[in-house]
């Protein structure tokens, strides 16, 4: 069964894509890492990012980690704060 | 005590929060904003946070800090938004009782903050703009 997950963007992310979120249809028992490579198939704009983390719910997150379709989903591009 | 404002920032504040009778030494960082990167003249920066995740890492550092060092106070104050060269992005402030905790705790909290909360900054050039750290 497919679920779509709903995807913060911030930053670069926001730019490339021309949206502050995206929906992203995924499997059912789908980790951190399927929603990376969905979004790297759909928006091959992300791959010259030096590196995207994944925060579930505020948190950061493994690429094992599995995702329901009401978490709070957010792209993490590097960080450049202070 | 752990901010996100889009208000200047107001150290006298900040200060005047962080003294005590038990404070023998306070220490501040701030981060301003600067008129060039590699030679290349700033016209202002824009920041943008993800609000509620960036406050619950800078508090994580604050209690990492709070581990590791005798901290009496300390505030740690980000802006987001448009700021324009002289601005302030960043206070940081520690009060201990002696000087070395206040220096390498104040060192600490910045440096972390630089590596995980999640705020970016756009510099905007006179002839275009670009993600700090986005591209390799």
């Amino acid at each position: 069964m497919t679920q779509s997950v709903s995807v913060l963007l911030f930053g670069i992310t926001r730019d490339l894509t021309g949206q502050s979120a995206v929906a992203v249809p995924l499997n059912e028992g789908a980790s951190v890492g399927d929603l990376l490579s969905r979004l790297h198939q759909d928006y091959p704009a992300l791959a010259g990012i030096r590196s995207l983390l994944v925060a579930v719910n505020g948190e950061y997150a493994e690429s094992e980690q599995l995702l329901a379709h009401h978490d709070e989903i957010a792209l993490i591009p590097p960080v450049s704060g202070g | 005590m752990v901010a996100l404002t889009s208000d200047p920032i107001d150290v006298t504040a900040a200060l005047t929060y962080l003294q005590s009778e038990q404070a023998g030494a306070i220490d501040f960082f701030l981060g301003v904003v600067r008129d060039n990167t590699q030679e290349r003249p700033v016209d202002r920066l824009e920041y943008e946070a993800y609000d509620r995740m960036a406050i619950s890492e800078m508090q994580k550092i604050a209690d990492d800090a709070q581990q590791r060092w005798p901290i009496l106070r300390y505030t740690i104050i980000h802006r987001k938004g448009t700021l324009q060269i002289g601005e302030i992005a960043v206070l940081i402030g520690v009060a201990t009782a002696h000087r070395a905790a206040a220096f390498e705790a104040c060192r600490y909290i910045i440096d972390t903050i630089k590596q995980t909360v999640p705020i970016w900054k756009k510099e905007v050039f006179t002839d275009g703009e670009s993600w700090v750290n986005a591209h390799p």
